[in-house]
This record gives structure tokens, C-alpha cells and sequence, in this order.
């Protein structure tokens, strides 16, 4: 304890504190500042603003991981900033990117203001920091707490909206429940080990048998909270009720970062302190991962609601990302890691083509509304087909490459029926996002519609998506070399 | 004679409180009641964690109650304003009559 606050420690929070700062600035900016009539396009640019000053730190961080290597610890070992945590911040800024572009148009169709939405966006990115650099219970509990308030605010945000009250309400009940869970699961690791770094924890935790009820139960509480914010069953209810009341762009943010940083979370966890009870969770993970992939893909084969078929999807994909943390090897954790950063990127890009569908509260949502869009916008149907077949998971997209090393490890690890019931799946999921192709290519539209108009924003974020979904899957190595190197 | 209270009693409470709370979630069908819910679980971590502090003699266990204790006002704040959003359009705080969203 020589001293507080060093120059190590500002190195290590800066993102967070210019991500907060940010947000705050957006708030009082979209009052005082920005002049009336461009409000909405200044709020955009000053996000995006923030993001790069942000970008520029984290890659200071990155570039001083490279040449030194190891990890850089920050407030007593509270924070850590590590190659792992370091590919998650970079998912998370460019989901939050993606996000901010896709909502100037969302909104501006809509005729609704909403300045806090931008400065939420923000708050939501800095509790995912803390996700993915948090080595302390307190820090990962506040940080988890951040970002979930944030989003029960983002899900609710069209207050005069019946939907989307009910939605914010049902994930707010849920969401608290389930911290409430995983708070208390906290609670009885820090009993266990009367601290609250993770690694200390890991020592005590190691020298408990695996038959401790103590341990079980801390297990169970914090499995609960973990499998709830990464929507898997038997935890999954909320999911696609909330997806489907939320504002689209909301709901691609929190079927993406969300989600992603709640692995993050689950992966410190179960990978660090937990690693030596190995034997009491992965028999229930591997439950969950097959029961998500049986719920997900059922009641995905009779949605007629684009939005909710994506969030059954959103389970499904929970399902096979559990799988690769069942098998535990180094490919089955390198096929997570791939898998998270692949399904944020075709999830962002399937929801940005209904974003730009959305001409009101509704349209765009149910399946028959993409009927005859290939000879409406060529363009948004070949987007949406690359999008669906990554989500598919067939080659050449990235969705393949995810799949790929999930299976892969599997079979290493000698799960044969995990990996053929994971297989028989695979050819479920084919059948439910070939309905919304059909819909998009075979089916015609009843009236008339007018050609969509793009603006260069939506542009330029379904390059992005796009690109990065067709990149990983054409050519995966810079990718999966930098995974490899995150586990390192 | 009287016993003493150990850090055994306090769990077996800690455990009752879990208990009632989730039992709540789930039985319960008023929102408020549902949140009031949410608050005993919280409560029952923080008891758990004063209690093992005490125990260990060791401070963090406080702090972190502290925090839990920060985060479930946060959490009321925010969880009231979305029923209060939702009231003013539905008038109810029944889960059973909030079923816009279904398939």
C-alpha cells in the first residue's frame, strides 16, 4: 500500500474514466451545448468521438501488452488488463460503434429525441470494461450492476410504448433476480476464502473436496446469475420478450455486447477461481447448453416475429457457446472466444437490415414484411442472406469458423454426443433462417413498397458487419491467431 | 442457558431469507411485492457477508455490503421507474394482466 492512484493504475482505468466522462458530457452537451435543430447528429459525433479517444487508449494498453507481454495490474490487483481482456474491449467498442450509427437513423425515423440514450450507451460500455478487466468481486458485482441498470433503462426507453414498458419490466424482474443470485453466490466465495481477488479465492476454493454443500451452493447461486445474463435456458424466458419489445437498436446491443461481456464475466469466473471445481459445474453447463439448443432452435421453427426469432436464435447460440466451455480445452475456450466475436457481428448486422426496415413502431418486425425485398433492395437481401447464413453457421461465413472449433474441441475432449446432438441442431436452425430467406426471396409483397433509402451511416456500419462476417469466415487466421494469443 | 450465535446461525438465516425471496419471485404475482422480493435476496448476501467479516475478522466483507446496499437503491429506483412508466400507460402492477408480449 505505498500509494494510491499510480501512474499504472490511470494507464490501466483510463477507458473506463473517459467512457464515464463521456457520458456525462453527453447528457449536459444535449441541453446546454448543441444547438437545437442538430442535436441529434452533434450527440452522434461526440459518441463517436468519446469511442475514439477510448480506442486510443485501449490501444496504448494493447501496444505496451505486446512489447512487454504479461498483464498489467492496476489498484492492488483489482483490475487487470490482459490480452483477454483487451479482445473484449474491442468488441465492445465496436458494438457500441456499430450501435451509435445504427441509432441516428432508428431514431430520427421515429421523430424521437432521446439525448440520455447516447450517454446510456456509454455508462453500458464502461460496466462492460469492468466486466472484462474486473479480478475483484466488488468490481465485477459493481460493474455487472452498471451495465445491467443501463440496460433495463435502454430496453424501457420508448416510455409511451406499451411493448417496450412491458419488456424493460419483465428483463428489470428477472435481471434483479438473477443478481440477486449471483451476489449472493459472491457472498459465500468470500466466506469460503475471506477475500475478494480472484485468485485468492482460487486457492481456498481449490482446497475444498467437491462434494462441499458450501460450494455447491456458491456454485449453483452464481451458474444461475451467469446463465440468466448470457440468456441460456433454463434461464432464457426473459429473452425474447425483451428482444422483441425493445427498440430494435437497443436489442442489437443487448443481444451483442451484452451478452459478450457476460461471458467475459463467466469465463473469469469459471476459468480462474472455479477452475478447480470443474467437476460440479460443467455436468450442469453441459445441461443448459443442450437445453438452450432444444429450446432455442423449437420454438425458433414457429415465430412469425423476426425479432423474436433472432432472440431464440440468440439462445440457441448461448447453447453452443457453453459447449466449447464444457470441453475446456485450449480449442474449446479459442472456439469461444471466436464464436463471441463472430455472433456479435452477424447478430449487429441481421438487426441493422430490420433497423432499416422499421419505418414505425412495427413494420419490419413480423417475417411477412420481408416479402419481395430482394427486388425492393437488392442490396439489404444479400446483407441479410450473408447475416442468416453465418447465424446458419455454413461456409464461407464466419458462423462456420465458430462452429468449427466448438465442434472441434468437442470431439478432442471425446463429448461425441454433445457434439452429434449439437450436429442434429445445426440442421434445425438451417430450416427456421431459411424461412426468413424464402420470405426475402421467393415470397412477393402484397402492396407495392418504395425502394429503401440508405443514409451513409447505415452504410458504412453494414459494410463493417458485413465485411467482418464474410472476413473471418474467408480468412480466419489473423483472427484465431489473435485469439490464441488472448489465452496465452 | 442461552447459546452463543455463531456464524452458523447467521448463515441458516442467510439461507431462509434466499429462500422466502426466490419463493416470492415466484409465487408472488404484484410487481412491488416481486421487488420487495429482490430486496431480501440481496439482504441475505449481505448478511452473509457482514457475518463471514465478522467471522474472519476482516473488513472487505462490510465494504462489499456497502456496495450491495448502494446497488439494490440503484436498482429500486430504476425498477419503480419503469412500473411507473408502465402504470401511467396500463394502469395495473399485476404480471398476470402485463402479457402484451407473448407467442
Amino acid at each position: 500500500m505505498s500509494s494510491f492512484y499510480t501512474a499504472t493504475d490511470h494507464f490501466v482505468l483510463l477507458p473506463a474514466l473517459l467512457l464515464a466522462l463521456f457520458a456525462c458530457a453527453t447528457l449536459l452537451f444535449d441541453f446546454w451545448v448543441f444547438p437545437e435543430s442538430q442535436r441529434r447528429k452533434h450527440l452522434v459525433w461526440f459518441v463517436l468521438m468519446g469511442e475514439v479517444f477510448a480506442s486510443v487508449a485501449y490501444f496504448r494498453q494493447h501496444m505496451f501488452l505486446s512489447q512487454h507481454g504479461g498483464e498489467l495490474q492496476a489498484f492492488g490487483g483489482s483490475l487487470v488488463v490482459d490480452q483477454f481482456a483487451l479482445y473484449f474491449h474491442w468488441i465492445f467498442v465496436a458494438s457500441t460503434v456499430i450501435a451509435v450509427i445504427m441509432s441516428y437513423k432508428y431514431f430520427e425515423v421515429r421523430d424521437e429525441h432521446h439525448g440520455e440514450y447516447y450517454g446510456l450507451l456509454l455508462l453500458a460500455q464502461c460496466g462492460m470494461y469492468f466486466l472484462a478487466s474486473g479480478n475483484e468481486l466488488v468490481v465485477l458485482f459493481v460493474g455487472l450492476e452498471t451495465m445491467a441498470l443501463t440496460f433495463y433503462v435502454l430496453v424501457g426507453l420508448l416510455k409511451r410504448d406499451q411493448r417496450s414498458n412491458e419488456a424493460a419490466l419483465k428483463y428489470f424482474l428477472l435481471g434483479a433476480l438473477s443478481s440477486g443470485l449471483l451476489v449472493y453466490g459472491f457472498s459465500l466465495l468470500y466466506g469460503m476464502s475471506g477475500s475478494t481477488k480472484l485468485r485468492e479465492i482460487g486457492a481456498a476454493v481449490a482446497s475444498r473436496d467437491s462434494g462441499d454443500t458450501v460450494l455447491f451452493l456458491a456454485v449453483a447461486t452464481i451458474l444461475a446469475g451467469l446463465l440468466f445474463k448470457i440468456a441460456a435456458a433454463p434461464f432464457h424466458m426473459w429473452a425474447p420478450d425483451t428482444y422483441e419489445g425493445a427498440p430494435t437498436v437497443v436489442t442489437a446491443y443487448l443481444a451483442a455486447a451484452s451478452k459478450a461481456a457476460s461471458l467475459a464475466l463467466m469465463l473469469r469466473i469459471l476459468l480462474g477461481p472455479l477452475a478447480s471445481s470443474r467437476d460440479v459445474w460443467m455436468p450442469i453447463l453441459a445441461g443448459a447448453a443442450l437445453l438452450s439448443m432444444t429450446i432455442g432452435n423449437i420454438a425458433a421453427v414457429t415465430q412469425t416475429n423476426t425479432k423474436r426469432l433472432l432472440a431464440y436464435s440468440s439462445i440457441n447460440h448461448a447453447g453452443y457457446i457453453l459447449l466449447g466451455i464444457v470441453a475446456g480445452n485450449q480449442t474449446g475456450i479459442q472456439g469461444v472466444l471466436i464464436y463471441t466475436m463472430v455472433y456479435v457481428f452477424m447478430t449487429l448486422g441481421a438487426f441493422l437490415v430490420l433497423t432499416v426496415l422499421c419505418r414505425d413502431t412495427t413494420t419490419g418486425e413480423d417475417i411477412n414484411d420481408l416479402h419481395g425485398l430482394m427486388r425492393r433492395s437488392p442490396a439489404h437481401a444479400i446483407w441479410m442472406l450473408i447475416f442468416l447464413l453465418s447465424l446458419a453457421g455454413i461456409p464461407p461465413t464466419a458462423g462456420f469458423i465458430g462452429k468449427y472449433f466448438i465442434f472441434l474441441s468437442l470431439i478432442e475432449t471425446g463429448h461425441y454426443w454433445l457434439a452429434a446432438a449439437a450436429a442434429v441442431y445445426v440442421a434445425v436452425a438451417i430450416y427456421y433462417y431459411f424461412r426468413i430467406v424464402k420470405s426475402m426471396f421467393v415470397d412477393k409483397e402484397e402492396t407495392e413498397m418504395p425502394a429503401l433509402s440508405l443514409s451513409l451511416g447505415t452504410r458504412v456500419a453494414l459494410a463493417a458487419t458485413g465485411a467482418m462476417t464474410l472476413g473471418i469466415g474467408i480468412y480466419p487466421e489473423p483472427f484465431v491467431k489473435f485469439a490464441q494469443q488472448t489465452l496465452r | 442457558m442461552l447459546h452463543p450465535i455463531t456464524i452458523n446461525h447467521y448463515l441458516v438465516l442467510s439461507v431462509m431469507l434466499l429462500v422466502i425471496g426466490i419463493i416470492g419471485m415466484l409465487v408472488r404475482r404484484n410487481v412491488v411485492v416481486m421487488m420487495m422480493s429482490v430486496e431480501l435476496i440481496l439482504n441475505a448476501a449481505n448478511v452473509n457477508l457482514i457475518a463471514f467479516g465478522k467471522h474472519l475478522q476482516d473488513l472487505n466483507g462490510q465494504i462489499f455490503a456497502i456496495f450491495v446496499i448502494v446497488v439494490a437503491v440503484a436498482e429500486a429506483a430504476i425498477g419503480l421507474g419503469i412500473l411507473i412508466a408502465l402504470f401511467r400507460n396500463k394502469e395495473t402492477v399485476q404480471v398476470d394482466e402485463i402479457d402484451l408480449l407473448k407467442w
